[in-house]
């Protein structure tokens, strides 16, 4: 068994009068593909905004490899290694699918105003291995030939792929996507799959899911949590999930 | 059909009626003084046939407008600008080949036009570099700035109140206006961090506002409305242009032993505008090829992803306002030099809304665009002079007609092709 890279015990996050999140725990081992699960409303994307930083949880820790990251703001959660897609692809839209890739790896390269100025060969040096490592991620994810399209125009499924290699350009630990599968059709589902699987295993990606595709969310995962009403109520391997009373009884309803 | 009918012929009535209820009153009546009385008296017949004229050529047009367009619709149309033409205007490659073009029309131009040509010519290039400068908040970051004046404003008076009170010269004072500019756009640049669209649009129009009033009523320092006069031109290399130097200075025509020319000074002024604008376009191009141009692009585009992907937004706005003030400080103290007069009354807030002007006209992101709308702005108010009060008429239509059938812009930016494999 590897070590837990994102625990998070007792997270709650409260809107007002409502309570969103209320208690929930998760241990996110690494290199694995964990699934979260639940109804419509249940708090998913919630806890999804608690540990990107985009909300501050109103209780609970959150450590990443054993250091505490709850209150930070979104960025600087994302330069420690967390990264994230979101339900509605949020591409930069008229910028090109190469564009998209350059800019999330801003952090990584030369941003020294005269060097750029200049062209200095370090900052040419820089450039070209951002560009190397875009066109790479653009064969990964199958775009190579629309590096050149303004990301807005791509189709559905390819926006979606493109957002997945945006977010690997910023060399991350953890990859949340945030229902990946939605609108996609049975064979791109397929080639997600088999992406999330390259992620885990070629790149030593650790992925927290949302999906409400339960074919691909048992194939694939290695642990899943349900969460209903905001609390934790299951969570276990596929098989476990599966068999589990209480789970069929929130999903199907009281027989 | 008929009721058809019946709907035109109304709609033709009151169209009619309306032309003559707003044109009799605004054109065929006159008003003369007599004495201490004002009388009112019609115009003349000759205006009074016109607006009945105009009535009844509304009615009938209104009345067969259907005919009448669906009969247009039938004669030629003007050959459309094919779409790969257009495309080919706005490749960045052939954007390149047209500035060099530009560029060298625009070193030989001063040695050929008139003196008040050239003058033109230099305040067109000082809207230029305004423009740019804009266009990176504006165009690239897409942060709404109403204020922009309020920067152009500190880079003159930087200049103007060093030369005044410290004798400095134009070109050690530039880098120093532009600092200034840079740090005021900065100092902006904090309290409007949470603010987007019409909020930031407020909160910068009442900054420019605030620099302006500032500059008239600290009268001790600024000289309050009258401003600061008799500024120090620029100087090359030490050398002066006026007729008589300044004591231990030299003048150009003494230096080279020609006879004094009033036209030389007009030239040298173009001739450093140019050079301004020259270096403002090279550093803005880099710029837009460096990571931080592609941010402030992607940050137009979507601030939460930005944050989700590890940019920091504060960085990145502040980083626009900042380099985009700047450009507007050089601007300034070159137009402080240029006048060798500043007063609050220069930095109102129309100068705001045409450097605005100029950068949606050109086409938001776009340079050679802010380049034509720059000529286009400032050029046509003072080509139609003749028109004298019907300018700014003509002036308002010719945007507004603009944003219906272009609102991209006269050159839309386009997105630079990029190479995967080299």
């Amino acid at each position: 068994m590897s070590r837990p890279i994102l625990e998070v015990s007792g997270l709650s996050m409260r809107f007002g009068g409502l309570l969103a999140v209320n208690g929930v725990n998760l241990s996110v081992q690494e290199k694995q593909v964990v699934s979260m699960i639940g109804p419509n409303g249940a708090g998913k994307t919630t806890v999804f905004n608690c540990l990107t930083g985009f909300y501050q949880p109103t209780s609970g820790s959150i450590r990443l490899n054993g250091e505490q990251i709850e209150g930070l703001p979104g960025h600087k959660i994302a330069r420690k290694g967390v990264v994230r897609t979101f339900q509605n692809v949020r591409l930069f839209k008229d910028m090109t699918a190469v564009e998209n890739l350059l800019v999330a790896q801003h952090r990584h390269l030369n941003t020294n105003f005269l060097a750029g100025l200049f062209k200095t060969p370090a900052f040419r040096k820089s450039e070209r291995e951002a560009m190397d490592y875009a066109a790479h991620w653009l064969e990964q994810v199958n775009l190579t030939e629309f590096a050149n399209r303004p990301a807005g125009t791509l189709a559905y499924g390819q926006q979606r792929r493109l957002e997945i290699a945006r977010c690997m350009m910023t060399r991350p630990s953890i990859l949340m996507l945030d229902e990946p599968a939605a609108g996609l059709n049975p064979r791109e589902t397929d080639d997600l799959k088999a992406l999330i699987g390259v992620l885990r295993d070629q790149h030593n990606v650790t992925v927290l899911l949302i999906e409400h595709d339960m074919k691909l969310v048992m194939s694939i995962s290695d642990h899943i949590f349900v969460i209903n009403q905001g609390t934790p109520l299951a969570d276990g391997t596929p098989e476990q999930i599966r068999d589990n009373p209480d789970v069929i009884k929130a999903y199907l309803g009281e027989a | 059909m008929s009721s058809a009918i019946t709907k035109n012929l109304k709609t033709a009535f009151f169209s009619a009626l309306l032309v003559v209820a707003v044109a009799y009153p605004v054109l065929g009546l006159k008003l003369t003084t007599v004495g201490i009385k004002l009388e009112v008296h019609n115009a003349s017949p000759a205006v009074l046939w016109t607006i009945a004229g105009c009535a009844i050529a509304m009615f009938f047009w209104q009345l067969f407008r259907d005919q009448i367009s669906s009969a247009w619709s039938h004669a030629p149309k003007l050959p459309a600008v094919p779409s790969k033409a257009t495309n080919f205007l706005t490749l960045p490659s052939t954007q390149r080949w047209i500035i060099l073009g530009l560029v060298v029309v625009a070193l030989a131009w001063p040695f050929f036009g008139s003196r008040g040509a050239v003058d033109i010519a230099t305040l067109i290039l000082i809207y230029v570099m305004l423009g740019l400068g804009l266009n990176i908040v504006v165009g690239l970051a897409g942060l709404l700035d109403l204020g922009y004046v309020g920067f152009y404003a500190v880079g003159a008076y930087s200049y103007a109140l060093l030369s005044h009170y410290y004798g400095l010269g134009f070109w050690v004072c530039l880098p120093i206006a532009g600092l200034m500019a840079a740090f005021f756009g900065f100092i902006l640049g904090f309290p409007v961090l949470r603010l987007r669209g019409d909020y930031l649009a407020i909160v910068t129009l009442g900054f420019g506002e605030i620099i302006r009033i500032l500059l008239r009523n600290m009268t001790e320092l600024t000289g309050g409305p009258n401003g600061i006069s008799n500024i120090d031109k620029p100087t090359l290399f030490g050398l002066s242009f006026e007729r008589k130097a300044a004591e231990g200075m030299q003048t150009f025509h003494e230096f080279f032993g020609t006879a004094y020319q009033s036209i030389n000074k007009v030239i040298f002024l173009y001739l450093i505008a140019l050079l301004l604008v020259l270096v403002t376009l090279f550093v803005i191009n880099r710029l837009l090829r460096m990571p931080i141009g592609r941010a402030w692009e992607a940050l137009r585009e979507d601030e939460i992803a930005c944050r989700a992907l590890g940019m920091n937004p504060t960085v990145i706005k502040l980083s626009a306002f900042t380099l985009g003030a700047s450009f507007a400080g050089f601007a300034g103290s070159f137009f402080a030099a240029r006048q060798g007069l500043v007063t609050p009354e220069s930095f109102t807030f129309i100068e705001s809304a045409i450097i605005l002007a100029i950068v949606v006209l050109g086409g938001m992101g776009s340079q050679l665009g802010v380049i034509l709308a720059a000529i286009v702005m400032i050029l046509l108010p003072e080509l139609m002079r003749e028109f004298s009060e019907y300018r700014m008429l003509f002036f308002g239509a010719l945007m507004v007609m603009m944003m219906i059938w272009r609102p991209q812009g006269l050159l839309p930016m386009q997105r630079p092709h990029l190479e995967l494999k080299q």
